[in-house]
Protein backbone atom coordinates (compact mmCIF):
# COMPACT_ATOMS: atom_id res chain seq x y z
CA UNK A 1 0.00 0.00 0.00
CA UNK A 2 1.30 3.40 -0.96
CA UNK A 3 1.45 6.02 1.81
CA UNK A 4 3.45 9.13 2.55
CA UNK A 5 5.79 9.02 5.55
CA UNK A 6 7.31 12.31 6.59
CA UNK A 7 6.74 13.71 3.14
CA UNK A 8 8.17 10.75 1.21
CA UNK A 9 6.08 8.30 -0.74
CA UNK A 10 6.56 4.69 0.38
CA UNK A 11 5.14 1.26 -0.37
CA UNK A 12 4.50 -0.40 2.99
CA UNK A 13 3.24 -3.76 4.24
CA UNK A 14 2.36 -2.70 7.79
CA UNK A 15 -1.36 -2.59 8.47
CA UNK A 16 -1.48 -0.36 11.53
CA UNK A 17 0.34 2.72 12.71
CA UNK A 18 1.73 0.79 15.64
CA UNK A 19 3.30 -1.79 13.32
CA UNK A 20 4.81 1.00 11.26
CA UNK A 21 6.24 2.61 14.39
CA UNK A 22 8.11 -0.58 15.24
CA UNK A 23 10.61 0.53 12.63
CA UNK A 24 11.72 3.16 15.11
CA UNK A 25 11.95 1.01 18.21
CA UNK A 26 15.69 0.62 17.90
CA UNK A 27 16.10 4.31 18.54
CA UNK A 28 16.47 5.29 22.19
CA UNK A 29 14.14 8.16 21.66
CA UNK A 30 10.49 8.93 21.72
CA UNK A 31 8.31 9.64 18.76
CA UNK A 32 4.96 11.30 18.24
CA UNK A 33 2.61 10.53 15.38
CA UNK A 34 -0.05 12.17 13.27
CA UNK A 35 -2.04 10.83 10.33
CA UNK A 36 -3.57 13.17 7.80
CA UNK A 37 -2.94 16.10 10.12
CA UNK A 38 -4.58 14.52 13.15
CA UNK A 39 -2.57 13.66 16.27
CA UNK A 40 -2.62 9.95 17.07
CA UNK A 41 -1.65 9.15 20.64
CA UNK A 42 0.67 6.29 21.49
CA UNK A 43 -2.34 4.35 22.78
CA UNK A 44 -4.34 4.82 19.56
CA UNK A 45 -1.67 3.55 17.19
CA UNK A 46 -2.62 -0.13 17.42
CA UNK A 47 -6.17 0.54 16.30
CA UNK A 48 -5.28 2.98 13.56
CA UNK A 49 -5.65 0.98 10.34
CA UNK A 50 -3.59 2.64 7.65
CA UNK A 51 -5.24 3.46 4.34
CA UNK A 52 -3.69 3.97 0.90
CA UNK A 53 -2.68 7.59 0.48
CA UNK A 54 -2.41 8.33 4.19
CA UNK A 55 -0.01 11.10 5.08
CA UNK A 56 1.88 10.00 8.18
CA UNK A 57 4.05 12.23 10.31
CA UNK A 58 6.51 10.65 12.73
CA UNK A 59 8.32 13.29 14.77
CA UNK A 60 11.06 13.25 17.38
CA UNK A 61 12.83 15.80 19.59
CA UNK A 62 15.13 18.28 17.88
CA UNK A 63 16.80 21.57 18.59
CA UNK A 64 14.56 24.63 18.58
CA UNK A 65 14.50 28.31 19.37
CA UNK B 1 20.62 41.64 43.18
CA UNK B 2 17.14 42.36 41.84
CA UNK B 3 14.15 41.28 43.91
CA UNK B 4 11.41 38.91 42.96
CA UNK B 5 11.50 35.81 40.83
CA UNK B 6 9.73 35.55 37.52
CA UNK B 7 6.48 33.63 37.95
CA UNK B 8 4.74 32.07 34.96
CA UNK B 9 1.78 29.74 35.22
CA UNK B 10 2.47 29.34 38.91
CA UNK B 11 6.11 28.36 38.40
CA UNK B 12 8.87 30.52 39.87
CA UNK B 13 11.96 30.83 37.72
CA UNK B 14 15.24 31.97 39.19
CA UNK B 15 16.54 33.16 35.82
CA UNK B 16 14.86 35.64 33.52
CA UNK B 17 16.64 34.24 30.48
CA UNK B 18 14.98 31.54 28.41
CA UNK B 19 17.37 29.91 25.98
CA UNK B 20 16.91 28.19 22.64
CA UNK B 21 18.74 24.94 21.90
CA UNK B 22 19.30 25.35 18.14
CA UNK B 23 22.27 26.40 16.00
CA UNK B 24 25.07 25.62 18.47
CA UNK B 25 28.34 24.48 16.94
CA UNK B 26 28.50 21.47 19.28
CA UNK B 27 26.60 19.78 22.12
CA UNK B 28 29.29 20.96 24.52
CA UNK B 29 28.75 24.57 23.54
CA UNK B 30 25.02 24.17 24.24
CA UNK B 31 25.79 22.68 27.65
CA UNK B 32 28.22 25.48 28.41
CA UNK B 33 25.73 28.12 27.34
CA UNK B 34 22.97 26.64 29.48
CA UNK B 35 25.30 26.46 32.47
CA UNK B 36 26.71 29.98 32.09
CA UNK B 37 23.32 31.54 31.39
CA UNK B 38 21.80 30.11 34.53
CA UNK B 39 18.64 29.49 32.54
CA UNK B 40 16.02 27.14 33.86
CA UNK B 41 14.04 26.95 30.62
CA UNK B 42 15.25 25.67 27.25
CA UNK B 43 13.19 25.64 24.07
CA UNK B 44 13.19 22.78 21.61
CA UNK B 45 11.10 21.37 18.80
CA UNK B 46 9.74 18.27 17.11
CA UNK B 47 10.95 17.42 13.65
CA UNK B 48 10.51 14.55 11.22
CA UNK B 49 12.32 11.45 12.41
CA UNK B 50 14.91 10.23 9.97
CA UNK B 51 15.28 6.63 10.99
CA UNK B 52 18.85 5.58 11.46
CA UNK B 53 20.67 8.89 11.62
CA UNK B 54 20.64 8.95 15.41
CA UNK B 55 20.45 12.73 15.54
CA UNK B 56 17.20 12.84 17.45
CA UNK B 57 18.18 10.32 20.08
CA UNK B 58 21.56 11.95 20.66
CA UNK B 59 19.97 15.35 21.08
CA UNK B 60 17.21 14.02 23.31
CA UNK B 61 19.61 12.27 25.66
CA UNK B 62 21.72 15.39 25.81
CA UNK B 63 18.87 17.76 26.53
CA UNK B 64 17.58 15.51 29.30
CA UNK B 65 20.99 15.59 30.96
CA UNK B 66 20.80 19.38 31.28
CA UNK B 67 18.07 19.16 33.94
CA UNK B 68 16.11 22.16 32.72
CA UNK B 69 12.44 22.79 32.21
CA UNK B 70 11.48 22.24 28.58
CA UNK B 71 9.47 24.68 26.49
CA UNK B 72 8.58 22.96 23.20
CA UNK B 73 7.70 25.18 20.27
CA UNK B 74 5.50 24.92 17.20
CA UNK B 75 8.12 26.54 14.96
CA UNK B 76 7.41 26.38 11.27
CA UNK B 77 3.66 25.92 11.62
CA UNK B 78 1.65 28.05 9.22
CA UNK B 79 -1.87 27.40 10.39
CA UNK B 80 -3.59 27.09 13.74
CA UNK B 81 -4.37 23.46 12.95
CA UNK B 82 -0.71 22.64 12.35
CA UNK B 83 0.27 24.38 15.56
CA UNK B 84 -2.42 22.58 17.56
CA UNK B 85 -1.42 19.16 16.20
CA UNK B 86 2.26 19.86 16.84
CA UNK B 87 1.49 20.99 20.38
CA UNK B 88 -0.45 17.82 21.09
CA UNK B 89 2.45 15.74 19.78
CA UNK B 90 4.91 17.77 21.87
CA UNK B 91 2.88 17.26 25.03
CA UNK B 92 3.03 13.51 24.59
CA UNK B 93 6.77 13.46 23.91
CA UNK B 94 7.94 16.04 26.43
CA UNK B 95 5.34 15.49 29.17
CA UNK B 96 4.68 19.19 29.67
CA UNK B 97 1.68 21.45 29.20
CA UNK B 98 3.95 24.33 28.33
CA UNK B 99 4.02 25.24 24.66
CA UNK B 100 5.56 28.16 22.81
CA UNK B 101 2.95 28.81 20.15
CA UNK B 102 4.24 30.01 16.81
CA UNK B 103 2.06 30.43 13.75
CA UNK B 104 4.15 31.98 11.01
CA UNK B 105 2.65 34.33 8.42
CA UNK B 106 5.54 35.28 6.18
CA UNK B 107 8.77 33.62 5.04
CA UNK B 108 10.85 36.78 4.85
CA UNK B 109 9.98 38.24 8.23
CA UNK B 110 8.81 35.10 10.05
CA UNK B 111 6.26 37.39 11.61
CA UNK B 112 3.42 35.80 13.55
CA UNK B 113 0.04 35.19 11.92
CA UNK B 114 -1.94 36.88 14.66
CA UNK B 115 -5.29 35.51 13.50
CA UNK B 116 -4.05 31.93 13.47
CA UNK B 117 -2.19 32.53 16.72
CA UNK B 118 -5.33 33.58 18.58
CA UNK B 119 -7.20 30.57 17.20
CA UNK B 120 -4.43 28.18 18.25
CA UNK B 121 -4.07 29.73 21.70
CA UNK B 122 -7.81 29.46 22.35
CA UNK B 123 -7.96 25.79 21.37
CA UNK B 124 -4.77 24.84 23.19
CA UNK B 125 -5.83 26.67 26.36
CA UNK B 126 -9.15 24.84 26.23
CA UNK B 127 -7.19 21.60 26.02
CA UNK B 128 -5.23 22.39 29.16
CA UNK B 129 -2.05 23.82 27.67
CA UNK B 130 -0.16 26.69 29.27
CA UNK B 131 0.66 28.78 26.25
CA UNK B 132 3.55 31.13 25.48
CA UNK B 133 2.44 32.90 22.30
CA UNK B 134 5.08 34.42 20.03
CA UNK B 135 3.38 37.62 18.96
CA UNK B 136 3.98 41.24 17.95
CA UNK B 137 3.44 44.41 19.98
CA UNK B 138 -0.13 44.69 18.62
CA UNK B 139 -2.30 45.55 21.63
CA UNK B 140 -5.52 44.32 20.03
CA UNK B 141 -4.01 40.92 19.33
CA UNK B 142 -2.55 40.86 22.82
CA UNK B 143 -5.97 41.41 24.37
CA UNK B 144 -7.40 38.60 22.24
CA UNK B 145 -4.59 36.28 23.28
CA UNK B 146 -5.20 37.02 26.95
CA UNK B 147 -8.94 36.46 26.51
CA UNK B 148 -8.15 33.20 24.74
CA UNK B 149 -6.28 31.91 27.76
CA UNK B 150 -2.69 33.14 27.53
CA UNK B 151 -1.17 34.29 30.81
CA UNK B 152 2.16 35.24 29.23
CA UNK B 153 2.85 37.20 26.05
CA UNK B 154 6.04 37.08 24.01
CA UNK B 155 6.34 40.00 21.60
CA UNK B 156 9.18 40.07 19.12
CA UNK B 157 12.05 42.52 19.42
CA UNK B 158 12.89 42.11 15.73
CA UNK B 159 12.41 39.32 13.17
CA UNK B 160 13.77 35.94 14.28
CA UNK B 161 17.50 35.58 13.82
CA UNK B 162 18.17 39.14 12.68
CA UNK B 163 19.91 40.31 15.84
CA UNK B 164 18.63 43.82 15.27
CA UNK B 165 17.41 44.36 18.81
CA UNK B 166 14.33 46.34 19.77
CA UNK B 167 13.05 47.62 16.42
CA UNK B 168 10.05 49.41 17.90
CA UNK B 169 10.85 50.50 21.44
CA UNK B 170 7.88 52.87 21.53
CA UNK B 171 5.45 50.02 20.83
CA UNK B 172 7.19 47.73 23.29
CA UNK B 173 7.02 50.40 25.98
CA UNK B 174 3.36 50.99 25.20
CA UNK B 175 2.69 47.28 25.54
CA UNK B 176 4.53 47.16 28.85
CA UNK B 177 2.55 50.09 30.20
CA UNK B 178 -0.76 48.75 28.87
CA UNK B 179 -0.36 45.35 30.54
CA UNK B 180 1.45 46.12 33.79
CA UNK B 181 0.48 42.82 35.43
CA UNK B 182 1.02 40.41 32.53
CA UNK B 183 4.37 38.61 32.31
CA UNK B 184 5.94 39.87 29.07
CA UNK B 185 8.92 38.18 27.45
CA UNK B 186 10.79 39.71 24.53
CA UNK B 187 11.24 36.82 22.13
CA UNK B 188 13.30 37.00 18.95
CA UNK B 189 15.55 39.50 17.29
CA UNK B 190 17.89 40.13 20.21
CA UNK B 191 21.47 40.43 18.98
CA UNK B 192 23.59 41.56 21.88
CA UNK B 193 23.40 41.88 25.65
CA UNK B 194 22.66 45.62 25.53
CA UNK B 195 19.45 44.84 23.60
CA UNK B 196 18.36 42.50 26.36
CA UNK B 197 19.30 45.02 29.05
CA UNK B 198 17.26 47.71 27.29
CA UNK B 199 14.17 45.50 27.26
CA UNK B 200 14.62 44.64 30.92
CA UNK B 201 15.09 48.31 31.81
CA UNK B 202 11.71 48.94 30.17
CA UNK B 203 10.20 46.50 32.60
CA UNK B 204 10.00 43.39 30.47
CA UNK B 205 9.96 40.31 32.64
CA UNK B 206 12.31 38.08 30.69
CA UNK B 207 14.15 37.49 27.43
CA UNK B 208 13.95 34.47 25.16
CA UNK B 209 16.83 34.20 22.72
CA UNK B 210 18.78 31.67 20.74
CA UNK B 211 20.77 32.86 17.74
CA UNK B 212 22.65 35.63 19.57
CA UNK B 213 24.19 33.05 21.88
CA UNK B 214 24.41 30.01 19.61
CA UNK B 215 26.04 31.89 16.71
CA UNK B 216 28.41 33.93 18.86
CA UNK B 217 32.11 33.19 18.56
CA UNK B 218 32.01 31.73 22.07
CA UNK B 219 28.46 30.69 22.99
CA UNK B 220 29.09 29.91 26.68
CA UNK B 221 30.83 33.24 27.19
CA UNK B 222 28.05 35.10 25.41
CA UNK B 223 25.42 33.27 27.46
CA UNK B 224 27.09 34.55 30.60
CA UNK B 225 27.20 38.06 29.18
CA UNK B 226 23.46 37.93 28.47
CA UNK B 227 22.74 36.67 31.97
CA UNK B 228 24.58 39.63 33.48
CA UNK B 229 22.89 42.12 31.14
CA UNK B 230 19.45 40.77 31.95
CA UNK B 231 20.12 40.88 35.66
CA UNK B 232 21.50 44.43 35.36
CA UNK B 233 18.50 45.57 33.32
CA UNK B 234 16.08 44.06 35.80
CA UNK B 235 17.87 45.63 38.76
CA UNK B 236 17.85 49.01 37.00
CA UNK B 237 14.11 48.72 36.41
CA UNK B 238 13.45 47.86 40.02
CA UNK B 239 15.73 50.70 41.18
CA UNK B 240 13.59 53.19 39.19
CA UNK B 241 15.42 54.91 36.34
CA UNK B 242 15.53 58.71 36.26
CA UNK B 243 13.49 60.62 33.73
CA UNK B 244 15.29 62.15 30.77
CA UNK B 245 15.66 65.94 30.67
CA UNK B 246 16.02 68.29 27.75
CA UNK B 247 18.57 70.59 29.37
CA UNK B 248 21.77 70.00 31.27
CA UNK B 249 21.60 69.91 35.03
CA UNK B 250 24.83 70.00 37.05
CA UNK B 251 25.39 67.04 39.30
CA UNK B 252 28.07 68.78 41.41
CA UNK B 253 26.53 71.25 43.92
CA UNK B 254 26.69 74.84 42.71
CA UNK B 255 26.75 76.19 46.24
CA UNK B 256 30.35 76.74 47.24
CA UNK B 257 31.71 76.71 43.72
CA UNK B 258 35.24 78.24 43.94
CA UNK B 259 36.04 81.42 42.01
CA UNK B 260 32.32 81.78 41.36
CA UNK B 261 32.37 85.56 41.78
CA UNK B 262 35.91 86.16 40.56
CA UNK B 263 34.98 87.81 37.30
CA UNK B 264 32.75 90.24 39.18
CA UNK B 265 35.62 91.63 41.27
Amino acid sequence: MQVEINGKSEDITEATLEELCKRYLDLPTVIATAVNGTFITVHERAELILQPGDKIEILSPRQGG
Amino acid sequence: MPDGALKVYGVELGSRLLLGSALYPSPDSLSGAVKNSGTEVVTLSLRRETSGDGAASTFWEHIKSLNVRLLPNTAGCRTAKEAITTALMAREVFSTNWIKVEVIANDDTLQPDLFGLVEAVRELSDQGFQVFPYTTEDLGAAERLLSAGAEVLMPWGAPIGTGRGLMNPYALMTMRNYFPEVPLVVDAGIGKPSHAAAAMEMGYDAILLNTAVARAGNPPLMAGAFAKAIEAGRAAHEALIIEERDMASPSTPQAGTPFFDLENL
